[in-house]
């Protein structure tokens, strides 16, 4: 099966540190692969590389078949990543928000209204700035972002943090049918019993090094 | 060339005797400039300065010249090699220090031979604006980053500067003509150059010249070895970043 | 995705920002009146403040101009969108070319404040040719700090110690707008007893600032935001 990343010993410095210390990582197209592990043990960073965001140091790979040294550019513009930040402008509104997102990508009008109605953003929440929003709201809006991007690989980092539970259920089914419109999916999350049952592979990452479960 | 840690030294033989000419040259500038040459008729010892002050912002040209055309290296060539990123830091860095010297002693002259220290003539604040924008420069330097986040970041600075500091003195050169007082004479011009004086003054641009140059390598290889220390470190880092694993 | 629109959506999405926060009309504007009135009590003379008029303004504009870039990049890493942004795999030109647009509209706005502020508190007569003067100048000025603020601010915007980093890197490159703004200026206004038609030369300055910068901004943002 062809694989979406390949990532050979990569090694990516954050501000001097050295956040990853070679990474060795495959994942299939289709694949929902969950990446575990305590704090500070560099799954952002894993995540912030398969994005094409941080520079890979030493080692390489590919991400979609593009280079993750040579190609970062083309590859941001395939995936979508959901990081600790949101990516929204506080000072505008949800729908205003996820407009700008669209027009940044051409898509239609239809898609954004499909999209806020996918993640409940439709209603009175559509009106309302971000900056009043609840840790939930805002990471559905994100979502919705996402979802008018039609990403090829999602990438996920601590989707359910801060989130209650139909907060996190939502999360769950939203990454259920991107799975079976053929994304695929690397995810990281401490909630292991409920990434889990959605993952077809758990991935430990500990010391900026893949541990366990790094290869099919 | 690989320093190692044991031979941390940024000298060669080349260097060496590189550094012994400028030595000697050094020496007979202090001499021809101080003693040999003659007084100028109009300004008297005065003049003496210009043996420092033409070579040092000559120098300082030289090195932003030089940092651009390195920078310019850097970002068209393919193999995108931080040695071409030294060389420009290295160049600017001497860059800055003798602007600020031709600043300092051009003041000074100005001082004896206009009794003011700094006049609002094109060349001074053109002069000024270049000291300015390539600390500037040595700022965005250390931002911090990778290797070669430094390399890109500065080098792109450094093609940006040689847009703007044409622009900068065009701009001020039209200020300054709009003016119509009378415009404070060139100092060099005035002097009657003889021919001792003329070959010190050559004499101080060789001798500034070849110190440059010393200084210029040097200094890119004081940060080749700052450089490859950061990436030892490195090394170390990553094997203690992967003994978090196994500790826990 | 085309540049242009691309841009587009970018400029709108910050005026409305701007339109949502109101920071520049709150905050931006009233600072730069402050600054007016300040030089105003540093240089008690009604006689040099209408000579220096010009300068004021512009000196004002620049001042004004830090805070409105640092505010058009603090927009960006609140949450991260600059980030989102390079995911997204937006053209760098792009993001540029808008946000310059919108830093624009913004300093057209405050430099508009300023003038009249100088009409009321210093005492300047503008003739009717003067005045086109002064607006053809106030756009051309306009126009190259737009560029070389969105692309320091970029620069800046990364960076730990960005409040210290722009204004050494920003100022000395709009020293020539600084200079050509305020001569033409001083035409404009006739302060001094400076003619109008002495303000057009300046003006074509100006012109070929913003184009350089332009150019270059497009070209060397993307390489000076990235990581």
């Amino acid at each position: 099966m062809e694989n979406v990343v390949e990532l050979r010993g990569v090694v990516a410095v954050l501000g001097g540190f050295p956040a990853l210390a070679g990474v060795d990582l495959t994942v299939a197209r289709g694949e929902v692969v969950l990446l575990q592990g305590p704090n500070g043990a560099g799954k952002t960073s894993v995540l912030r590389v398969c994005a094409g965001l941080l520079p890979v140091e030493r080692g390489g790979g590919t991400v979609l078949g593009m280079d993750v040294t040579s190609q970062r550019e083309a590859i941001r513009s395939r995936v979508g990543l959901l990081g600790h930040t949101n990516g929204l402008y506080l000072d505008l509104t949800v729908t205003q928000n996820i407009r700008f997102w669209a027009s940044t990508v051409g898509a239609t009008t239809e898609e954004v209204a499909a999209a806020m109605a996918r993640m409940g953003l439709d209603g009175r929440l559509a009106s309302v700035r971000a900056d009043r929003l609840s840790a939930g709201q805002r990471r559905r809006c994100a979502l919705a972002s996402m979802l008018v991007r039609r990403a090829e690989l999602w990438l996920l980092d601590e989707p359910h943090a801060g989130l209650d539970a139909a907060g996190r259920d939502e999360i769950d089914a939203v990454l259920r049918d991107a799975v079976s419109a053929g994304a695929t999916v690397v995810v990281s999350s401490h909630e292991l019993e409920r990434a889990g049952a959605l993952a077809s592979r758990v991935v430990t990452v500990d010391g900026g090094m893949i541990v366990d479960g790094g290869t099919r | 060339m690989t320093p190692t840690a044991a031979h941390a030294t940024t000298g060669t033989p080349a260097t060496r005797r590189l550094g012994a000419v400028v030595a000697v040259l050094l020496a007979l500038l202090v001499m021809s400039g101080l003693w040999w040459s003659a007084e100028d008729v109009v300004q008297g010892s005065t003049v003496r300065i210009m043996y420092v002050h033409v070579p040092s912002i000559w120098v300082a040209y030289m090195a932003f010249a030089l940092t651009a055309v390195c920078s310019g290296a850097y970002v068209s060539g393919r193999s995108r090699s931080v040695a071409w990123d030294r060389v420009a830091g290295a160049s600017a860095e001497i860059g800055v220090l003798f602007v600020a010297v031709s600043l300092v002693t051009g003041s000074l002259w100005g001082r004896l031979t206009w009794g003011t220290y700094w006049v609002w003539d094109a060349r001074l604040t053109s002069t000024a604006f270049l000291f300015i924008t390539y600390v500037g420069y040595l700022a965005v330097r250390r931002l911090g980053g990778t290797l070669r986040q430094r390399a890109r970041r500065s080098s792109v600075i450094a093609l940006l500067a040689v847009l703007e500091i044409p622009l900068v003195h065009f701009s001020v050169e039209l200020w300054r003509s709009l003016h119509q007082e009378a415009s404070v004479a060139n100092p060099n011009a005035r002097v009657e150059l003889d021919g001792l004086m003329l070959f010190t003054l050559m004499l101080g641009l060789a001798t500034f010249t070849a110190l440059f140059v010393w200084l210029l390598l040097h200094r890119q290889r004081v940060i080749l070895l700052e450089d490859t220390v950061a990436d030892r470190g490195l090394d170390e880092a990553i094997a203690s970043r992967r003994d978090e694993a196994g500790a826990r | 995705m085309n540049r242009r629109s691309v841009a587009v959506a970018v400029a709108r999405k910050d005026l409305a920002v701007e339109a949502g926060s109101r920071v520049i009309v709150n905050q931006v504007a009233p600072f730069a009146l402050v600054v007016m009135v300040m030089f105003a009590f540093a240089l008690d003379n009604d006689g040099i403040l209408q000579r220096v008029a010009p300068g004021l303004v512009w000196l004002a504009t620049l001042f004004s101009m830090l805070v409105v870039v640092q505010r058009s990049f603090a927009v960006e890493s609140a949450d991260g969108a600059l980030d989102a942004l390079r995911v997204a795999g937006v053209d760098p030109a792009a993001i540029f070319l808008g946000k310059s647009a919108a830093l624009m509209v913004q300093l057209f706005a405050l430099e508009v404040v300023l003038v009249c502020a100088a009409f009321v508190l210093y005492g300047v007569e503008p003739t009717a040719a003067g005045w086109a003067e002064a607006f053809v100048t106030m756009v051309a000025a306009t126009v190259g700090l737009g560029f070389v603020g969105t692309l320091y601010g970029g620069l800046a915007a990364g960076a730990r110690g960005r409040e210290t980093l722009l204004p050494l890197l920003l100022l000395p490159v709009v020293a020539p707008v600084l200079i050509g703004a305020t001569r033409a200026t001083e035409a404009a206004f006739g302060s001094g007893g400076a003619s109008v038609s002495e303000g057009w030369p300046w003006i074509g300055l100006l012109a070929v600032f913003a184009v350089i910068f332009g150019a270059a901004g497009s070209v060397a943002f993307g390489p000076l935001v990235d990581e």
